[in-house]
C-alpha cells in the first residue's frame, strides 16, 4: 500500500511537470479558458467543488463501512 | 458495490447539472436575465429537503406503529438533513431577492420582508427546528422517540400548507402566486422554462435529492454503529 502511494505520487509529480511546460506553449487547448469572459474557469471550479463533495463523502462512506464490518 | 450504483448516479448528474447549468443557453427574461440559472440550485434545495421530510415523516409513523428505536434514528437524521438543506435553499433564496426583488424601482425592503413565501418557509424551518429543541428536553430515550414521532408527523402536517398553500392564496413575488401573473405551478412552459432548462432542471433535482439521502444513509450509520447496545434485533 505504502509502495503504491509512492509510485502514484512520483506519476502525478511527473504530469505536474509537464503541464508547466504545456502551460509555457500557449496550446490552442489552452484557449477555451480565455474565452467566453472566462466562465469556463467558473464552470470548472464549481466542477472541482462539486467533485470534491463527492470524494469526501465517499471517504466518509468509506470509513463507516469499515466500522461496520469491524462490529 | 452493487449497492451503489446511484451514488455514482448522482455524482453523474450533479456534474451534468454544474456543467450543463452553466453553459446552456436560458432565455432572457427582464430583471431576472442569467441568474434564472439559480432554478438549477436555489428550487433543488427545497425540493430535496421536501424529499427529506416525506421521508421522515413515514419513519415517524413506521416508529409509532413498531416503537423500534431504529425508526426513530432515521426518522431524526432525514429531518435534520432535511432541516439544513431548507437553510440552505433559503439563504440563496435571499440572495437571489436581493438582485432580482429589490431592483424593480416599485419594490423597497418592507415589501420582501412582507413576502408570504418567506414567511411561510421560515415557519416551516422553525417547526422543525422546535422538534430537534423538544428532542433535546428529553432524557428518557423510549419517550423522547414516541413524542418527538408525534411532533415530527405534526410538523409534517404544516410544511406544505406554509411553503405552498398559503403563499399561493395572497399575492407574492415569488413565481407561482395569483399576482405575480407567472401562472400556477411556478414551473410555467410557456413564459419562465423552456424545454432546454427542463433538460438540465429535472436531473439537477434527482442528483440532489439523491446527494442528500447520502449524506442522511452516512448520518444515519453512523449513529447505528455509536448506539449498537440500544438497538436490540
Amino acid at each position: 500500500m505504502n509502495k503504491l502511494f509512492k509510485h502514484l505520487s512520483v506519476f502525478i509529480g511527473a504530469l505536474l511537470i509537464s503541464m508547466s511546460s504545456f502551460a509555457q506553449q500557449k496550446e490552442d487547448s489552452l484557449e477555451l479558458m480565455r474565452s467566453n469572459g472566462k466562465l469556463y474557469v467558473v464552470v470548472a471550479s464549481c466542477f472541482i467543488i462539486v467533485a470534491g463533495l463527492f470524494l469526501y463523502a465517499f471517504l466518509i462512506d468509506r470509513k463507516i463501512s469499515k466500522l461496520e464490518k469491524e462490529n | 458495490m452493487k449497492k451503489n450504483w446511484w451514488k455514482i448516479l448522482s455524482f453523474i448528474l450533479l456534474a451534468y447539472t454544474v456543467i450543463a447549468g452553466f453553459l446552456i443557453k436560458v432565455p432572457d427574461l427582464p430583471i431576472i436575465h442569467q441568474s434564472i440559472r439559480n432554478l438549477y440550485y436555489h428550487v433543488c434545495m427545497w425540493m430535496a429537503m421536501m424529499t427529506m421530510f416525506i421521508i421522515s415523516c413515514v419513519y415517524s409513523i413506521m416508529y409509532l406503529r413498531s416503537s423500534k428505536y431504529r425508526n426513530d434514528i432515521f426518522a431524526v437524521n432525514y429531518a435534520a438533513v432535511g432541516t439544513f438543506l431548507g437553510i440552505l435553499g433559503y439563504t440563496t433564496g435571499a440572495l437571489w431577492a436581493n438582485y432580482t426583488w429589490l431592483t424593480d424601482q416599485s419594490q423597497s425592503l418592507g415589501s420582501v420582508l412582507k413576502e408570504p413565501k418567506l414567511i411561510g418557509a421560515a415557519i416551516a424551518l422553525l417547526i422543525y427546528g422546535a422538534y430537534f429543541v423538544l428532542r433535546g428536553s428529553f432524557t428518557d430515550l423510549d419517550k423522547r422517540a414516541r413524542v418527538s414521532a408525534v411532533y415530527n408527523i405534526f410538523a409534517f402536517a404544516m410544511l406544505f400548507p406554509s411553503i405552498w398553500i398559503i403563499p399561493r392564496m395572497v399575492g407574492s413575488l415569488h413565481p407561482g402566486a395569483p399576482g405575480s401573473d407567472s401562472g400556477n405551478p411556478a414551473l410555467n412552459a410557456q413564459k419562465d422554462l423552456d424545454s432546454a432548462m427542463r433538460l438540465v432542471f429535472y436531473p439537477a433535482v434527482i442528483g440532489w435529492t439523491l446527494l442528500s439521502v447520502w449524506i442522511a444513509t452516512l448520518k444515519i450509520r453512523y449513529q447505528l454503529i455509536k448506539d449498537k447496545s440500544l438497538i436490540n434485533e
